[in-house]
């Protein structure tokens, strides 16, 4: 009948548009996996990772300074922003109703829509003016101040997917509010607001601009956390912009250890996601 | 707690001595904002009886027992008025500590709610934290004890560290009357507790009806009424937030005296 195959014409069009769009969608994701696989594999070796910069254009250096680095900045980011972020994102999930609440709330969507170059220069101004140099705690604390606003909104969203039969089964017990929030409700939550960690912490590692004006980068090793300091993002954009091809090969390299640590984040999420599933 | 009573709540009209009876509202009302959800109750619940709120959906039963472990006023825009009276003393009073009054009176829903983060004897013990400290050795005692009440012990007492979700409906309902029980409150609320589960379950939990009034005072709100004649004693029948009718279930239900609950019985409305 015509009718009938004019209709399943249609659908199957549209549903292979959908498709279509999906595979669009992860296209750039296997494109950009697929290019730093090619072109940076060759340059990982044993130096990269233990070795620091070499005079310009020398051989046998390697990335050792920016990668303990990044997990320096990346710790104290963690320090700065995962308690203030998680505190908050409870308070507004358990507490926010009020009009203190609405502006919290309110407060986090803008920050969380602000420019991180912006954060970066603020940051420079309150930390790094006044102390009179780059230093790896100024570039933390604008990583942290990056983290605190995605924190909060994803740890409200966890804390409140708990139903609210288990707060009342807790006040039923004698609970007090303190108590049910911290823990029955975020005991809960656990899971969820670990989650949420990760995410985040995967995307400011992956943060240049406001490293820019606070840690600045460093062509030594250094622990220093008053110095600047180097950092994987840095000291790609670095070496991507130098003249040297011995540079660039690193900057490669750099590159497919920064998206690698980054996707490593992402999926022991999720599978922190699943195994609390299943228990479930 | 409180300043002592000022005079002794009256007697029942079963006319049976005038002791004071385990709970009393004297003259209760319940708002929500602007509307009522009970008015003016007045009702006296003895100490080892099991008093059943039953009538038709919307009469106010679920916010009368709510009312009287003080969780009603955990809703925004709720307010109190009149008395309820625990052992003589109004726990309404100003001054009187809510957290404390819920630690006296135990509930449980129409849902079971284990805590999923805990292990079933962590469950059990979970009201415990929140009370006098017990030795380890007395913990355990305590969390047998309160599984045996709830007739879940044989089932369970294997398996006592795994999760609460692997247990059936019923038997995470026995679990939370055996969270309820652990602390040792002296009333014990239950929600419609049979709601949710099948004809087995509920079987059980009637029997653990029966075995809980020897040690504690039962009130439970039903919406089944032949539950309502099994496991009560005394029985109220509320319509449209106020109380029509209170008195022993047998007579309740054979010859009642009021016609709405006459109509309610029968089956003409509700």
């Amino acid at each position: 009948m015509h009718g009938r195959l004019a209709r399943r014409l249609v659908g199957s069009t549209m549903t292979g548009l959908t498709y279509g769009a999906a595979a669009l969608a992860i296209l750039p994701l296997a494109v950009i996996l697929a290019m730093l696989l090619v072109k940076g594999t060759g340059s990982i070796d044993w130096n990269f990772f233990t070795k620091a910069a070499v005079p310009f254009g020398e051989k046998g250096g390697g990335f050792s300074h920016a990668i303990v680095g990044t997990l320096i900045v990346v710790g104290l980011a963690c320090a700065v922003g995962v308690p203030i972020g998680v505190a908050t994102g409870i308070f507004l999930a358990e507490f926010g109703g009020g009009r203190l609440g609405f502006t919290v709330r309110f407060v986090a969507d803008v920050l969380n829509g602000v420019p991180s170059i912006v954060i970066g220069i603020f940051a420079w101004t309150w930390l790094v003016k006044p102390m009179g140099h780059f230093s790896a705690l100024a570039g933390g604390c604008a990583l942290g101040m990056i983290l605190v606003p995605i924190l909060a909104r994803t740890t409200e969203e966890m804390v409140r997917l708990v139903p609210n039969s288990l707060r009342e089964a807790a006040l039923a017990l004698g609970y007090p509010r303190w108590r049910t929030s911290l823990v029955v409700v975020v005991r809960t939550a656990a899971a969820g607001i670990v989650t949420g960690c990760l995410v985040a912490v995967a995307r400011v590692a992956g943060e240049t601009a406001p490293l820019l004006f606070t840690a600045l980068g460093n062509q030594y090793f250094s622990t220093r956390l008053a110095g600047p300091m180097a950092a994987l993002p840095l000291q790609i954009y670095v070496y991507a912009l130098g003249p040297y091809d011995e540079w660039h090969r690193q900057a490669w390299a750099g590159a497919l250890v920064l998206i690698v640590l980054v996707l490593a984040l992402s999926l022991f999420a999720r599978a922190v996601i699943r195994a609390k599933r299943q228990h479930a | 707690m409180t300043p002592p009573p000022a005079q002794p709540a009256p007697a029942s009209p079963a006319a049976a001595p005038a002791t004071v009876p385990r709970l009393a509202t004297e003259g209760l009302t319940a708002w929500y904002g602007t509307s009522t959800g009970v008015r003016d109750v007045t009702l006296a619940c003895r100490e080892n009886t099991v008093t059943a709120l039953i009538g038709p959906s919307g009469c106010g039963k679920s916010t009368l027992l709510r009312s009287l472990n003080r969780m009603h006023e955990l809703v925004p825009g709720t307010r109190i008025g009149g008395r309820v009276l625990l052992d003589g003393y109004d726990i309404y009073e100003p001054g009187v500590n809510p957290v404390q009054v819920r630690r006296r009176i135990g509930m449980v829903f129409q849902r079971p709610t284990p805590f999923p983060t805990m292990s079933i004897a962590e469950n059990v013990a979970a009201g415990l934290a929140v009370g006098q400290r017990v030795s380890r050795g007395e913990r355990a005692e305590i969390i047998e004890h309160a599984l045996r009440r709830a007739a879940l012990w044989d089932e369970v007492k294997d398996r006592l560290g795994d999760s609460p979700l692997d247990l059936s409906g019923g038997q995470q309902q026995r679990l939370c009357v055996a969270r309820t029980v652990a602390p040792e409150p002296e009333v014990i609320l239950l929600d419609e507790p049979t709601a949710s589960l099948d004809p087995a379950g509920t079987a059980h939990i009637e029997e653990l009806v029966q075995e809980l009034k020897r040690e504690f005072t039962v009130v439970i709100v039903t919406h089944n009424m032949q539950q309502a004649a099994r496991v009560s004693d005394v029985t109220a029948f509320f319509y449209l937030g106020e109380l029509i009718e209170v008195g022993p279930t047998t007579r309740m239900f054979t010859a009642p005296t009021k016609p709405q609950t006459e109509a309610y019985i029968t089956g003409r409305f509700g």
